[in-house]
């Protein structure tokens, strides 16, 4: 897929909450393996959210790293998209929290995606559309979660809170371009691997189904597509982000592709976040633009259960230079960190109350 | 304008009174102030209460108490400036009867939290602050208070000592007042070790939550003889309003307020603090009593350590603080304790203060606020001689 | 806090937008009808800072009703640049980082939820700087 006109990213921006429950406070808790966990899972502590935060407030922290990258007036955003499964509110939009707090109230299209962790992907889709058929001059897509195993699940050692956000807009008027967009596919089928139904707190799944039916299966087919449709290999791009629900997937994905571990390392960060959800790709991606330097091609691979994945090329342009230390870069918020014991962890996400 | 006097006065003990509702206790206080004089007729009733509307679900407090104490026909006006409802409705009924609109008022004060669980009375009382810009994020009554002591301590090196010691000054005094709600002394120790509620402010930093009444009957001061043998002038009054929330004052560490409205009453009375013989100061935290003082003009400004530690306020010091044991001690039943601190001035300047009373204490002044002083009701009696 | 009453205030609480007298140049908030310094009642909407100086603060250990799950939790005075102060809490601090002067900076958090089934308020409270940028 591609726009008739040509889309870049403007800015992009990313916020993960302070807190960190390392998976041995997990593993105190059920009497588990933490060695086995750590290497099975690749996973070594996990972002909280604080008892202040909710996906709402992690995307205007997000959204605000965003504009101040991008350079903009938040009036000239046309959309504000919110991606994620932890909706404060089943039913009333996030999007217009987001876009009234940010100043981009109200002549802007305000609406919340959910398709599992893919869900942010989904937004960056729609923005594309929106801007490349010039109806809007910026759209903003934000995937962010504060996801949540349910206790003692294997998900309870991952889920983690964070999310990014990523203005897109038209290459015709932007002066400072991140990267531009090359093309992008989406795949998707009935494939109920991971499931959360209304009014339950916390999600559920089917184990080891998630894998090569689910995760490998869409991954693959979405990067092998866009790669296809634009004449890449694997080696034409500096950089990979598949989405991350353990430090695990990614890697073996990767390696099933034909990407090697440089490519991909520096925007896994699992390892020290647990998975975002649909903060989880886009997260990885932010990461990446934090260190990239122009003419870099930057592949972007989202999963969401349900099942889909949405595939993206990305080329550096110059004005990433330029732009990058305008906000908290995505290891400056790693590096930032409180670590908190289960008891907090049950405290702050209102397990006991 | 006619010269006012106080010609009785009556109160409850502050307590739990688990078993009496805002009515009884505000019909118990006016029984006793009856009692006491040979009155013709009441021609209103001025109420002071603040919590009420919050913790006994009971508006139209002025309807509520003229039908119990059996004065159905005559004006009540329920008067409602927080913590400093008490002093408002003295003022209102001082107003009403210098006036001649009114001949002889009863003016009360009454309070009744335990009616309230801990936190509906914390919400309830942080209504004194601004609601929409303090109450709304989490902040309490007491943090407002923390905030000032910290800068207190900050900016002019006072030690948290000092603090403690005024509240064992208090409760030295309160164990002899038969109507306080704390008859118990302390020493520093029990304060600091007390527990934390918003630091640095502890438990023993603030007066206790506890229900009571006061009332105390006004008349023209040239009619006072008829009606009783002992009776008090009202000879200066003074109020003045500060902002709502503490942060929009330039100056957070004065009581603006205070100082405005004791100097109009200071005026009035024409009299300055050195004829100032006690004084009943609104200490519903221990730094009220500093910045309080310091903006009644007993003390300079930061220097309340030094006074304190050089006996100031002590029964027999330069100018004796709260001898009923003040709000830390005797008890703050919020609306009510403005018409307390009054009706323990007119007791002292009588001569009926028992076990607190002073020697030849000729002029009183009571300070009474709401909020952290952005209302502030000071009133001066003298004894009729 | 009532729906209306919360939503009326977004433009206070989450933008944070003051009042600046056109009359005598000073920035006041909340807002009012008229200037507390000069009685003007001429006004322009003043944006405060994103950072501030935090020049008091509590810890509140026992908590009002909508807030009882929270503590402890602090509450602060920010002064900004022009003098201008405002009352918030502080968020993501340790207690012990906590000191007057200390630098804080503007973050759009919850407040509190009107129970499990009302409205969830939020507001721009106050955290230690994370980076000069």
């Amino acid at each position: 897929m591609k726009p008739i006109i040509d889309v870049v990213i403007s800015g992009w921006g990313s916020y993960i909450p302070i807190y960190r429950l390392p998976v041995e406070e997990i593993a105190r808790i059920w009497g588990t393996s933490v060695d086995h966990i750590k290497r099975e899972l690749l996973i070594y502590e996990k972002s909280i959210a604080g008892i202040d935060e909710d996906v709402a407030t992690i995307a205007v922290e997000a959204a605000k790293n965003s504009l101040k990258r991008a350079k903009i007036n938040p009036s000239e955003l046309g959309a504000v998209f919110v991606g994620t499964e932890t909706k404060p509110y089943a039913v009333k939009p996030t999007g217009t929290i987001v876009a009234e707090a940010i100043g981009a109230t109200p002549k802007i299209l305000a609406a919340d995606f959910e398709f599992a962790c893919k869900a942010g992907t989904e937004c960056l889709q729609c923005c594309i559309a929106l801007v490349g058929s010039n109806m809007i001059k910026y759209g903003m897509a934000i995937g962010a979660d504060v996801a949540e195993g349910a206790p003692a699940d294997p998900l309870e050692y991952s889920a983690g809170s964070g999310g990014t956000a990523i203005i897109v807009g038209n290459k015709n008027y932007e002066k400072e371009p991140v990267a531009l967009l090359e093309g992008s596919v989406s795949y998707v089928t009935d494939t109920p691997d991971f499931w959360r139904r209304p009014k339950e707190s916390y999600p559920s799944h089917a184990e080891a189904f998630t894998g090569d039916p689910a995760y490998f299966k869409h991954t693959i087919s979405a990067t092998k597509l866009l790669m296809e449709e634009l004449g890449l290999r694997p080696s034409d791009f500096k950089y990979a982000v598949f989405h991350q629900p353990n430090g695990k997937f990614p890697l073996r994905v990767a390696k099933m592709l034909g990407f090697n571990r440089e490519q991909i390392e520096c925007g896994l960060i699992v390892p020290y976040v647990g998975n975002l959800y649909s903060g989880s790709s886009l997260t990885g991606f932010s990461a990446v633009l934090d260190i990239a330097m122009p003419g870099d091609r930057i592949l972007l691979v989202s999963y969401g259960s349900g099942a889909g994945s949405d595939a993206f090329s990305f080329i550096v342009q110059d004005g990433i230079i330029a732009k990058r230390d305008n906000a908290p870069k995505v290891m400056d918020y790693i590096k930032r960190k409180k670590t908190i014991d289960y008891a907090i962890y049950c405290k702050l996400r209102g397990k006991i109350w | 304008m006619r010269k006012v006097a106080i010609i009785s006065y009556g109160m409850t003990k502050v307590d739990r009174h688990w078993n009496k509702s805002l009515r009884d206790l505000f019909s118990e206080a006016t029984l006793k102030a009856l009692s006491r004089v040979d009155i013709p007729k009441v021609d209103a009733i001025f109420v002071g209460n603040m919590c009420a509307s919050d913790l006994c679900d009971q508006n139209n407090i002025g309807t509520l108490i003229a039908d119990h104490i059996g004065m159905i026909s005559i004006p009540a006006y329920r008067i409602e400036a927080a913590c400093g409802s008490g002093g408002a409705a003295l003022h209102c009924g001082f107003m009403a009867v210098s006036s001649g609109i009114f001949d002889i008022v009863i003016v009360g004060g009454v309070e009744k939290l335990t009616d309230g669980t801990g936190k509906k009375v914390t919400l309830s009382l942080g209504k004194a602050a601004d609601f929409e810009y303090e109450v709304f994020y989490g902040i309490t009554f007491a943090s407002l208070n923390a905030l000032i002591m910290r800068r207190y301590m900050e900016v002019y090196k006072v030690p948290r000592d000092a603090f403690a010691d005024f509240a064992v000054l208090m409760h030295k005094n309160g164990a002899k007042n038969p109507y306080a709600q704390l008859q118990f002394e302390i020493d520093r120790e029990t304060v600091l070790k007390s527990e934390d509620i918003a630091d640095p402010i502890k438990l023993y930093d603030c007066s206790p939550i506890g229900d009571g009444a006061a009332v105390v009957i006004l008349c023209p001061l040239e009619d006072a003889s008829k009606y009783s043998d002992s009776f008090v002038e009202i000879a200066g009054i003074g109020s003045a309003t500060d902002t709502i929330d503490i942060a929009s004052r330039e100056d957070l560490l004065l009581f603006k307020s205070t100082l405005i409205a004791a100097n109009n009453a200071y005026k009035m009375a024409k009299v300055s603090p050195s004829d100032i013989d006690l004084v009943e100061i609104h200490d519903a935290f221990t730094i009220n009593a500093a910045l309080s003082l310091e903006a009644l003009g007993f003390s300079k400004r930061g220097e309340f350590d030094k006074l304190l530690y050089d006996g100031a306020f002590e029964p027999d010091g330069i100018i004796p603080v709260n001898l009923s044991g003040g709000l830390k001690s005797r008890g703050h039943p919020v609306g009510a304790t403005g018409v307390y601190q009054v009706a323990e001035i007119t007791m002292q300047l009588l001569g009926e203060a028992g076990k607190n009373q002073l020697k030849n204490a000729e002029i009183g002044l009571a300070q009474n606020m709401a909020g952290v002083a952005s209302n502030s009701f000071v009133t001066i009696l003298r004894r009729y001689k | 806090m009532s729906v209306p009453r919360y939503w009326r205030c977004i433009p206070q609480r989450i933008k944070m937008e003051a009042l600046k007298c056109k009359s005598c140049g000073k920035t006041i908030y909340p807002p009012r009808a008229r200037c507390i310094y000069c009685g003007g009642n001429d006004f322009e909407t003043y944006v405060i800072p994103e950072k501030g100086r935090l020049i008091s603060f509590s810890i509140i250990r026992h908590a009002p009703i909508g807030f009882e799950h929270t503590t402890p939790y602090v509450v602060g005075i920010v002064e900004f640049e022009n003098g201008l102060r405002i009352s918030s809490q502080i968020t993501d601090v340790d207690i012990n980082e906590l000191k007057i002067g200390m630098e804080v900076e503007q973050v759009f958090r919850k407040v509190t939820e009107d129970g499990k089934s009302g409205i969830i308020q939020y507001a721009i409270k106050f955290r230690p700087i994370f980076q000069n940028i």
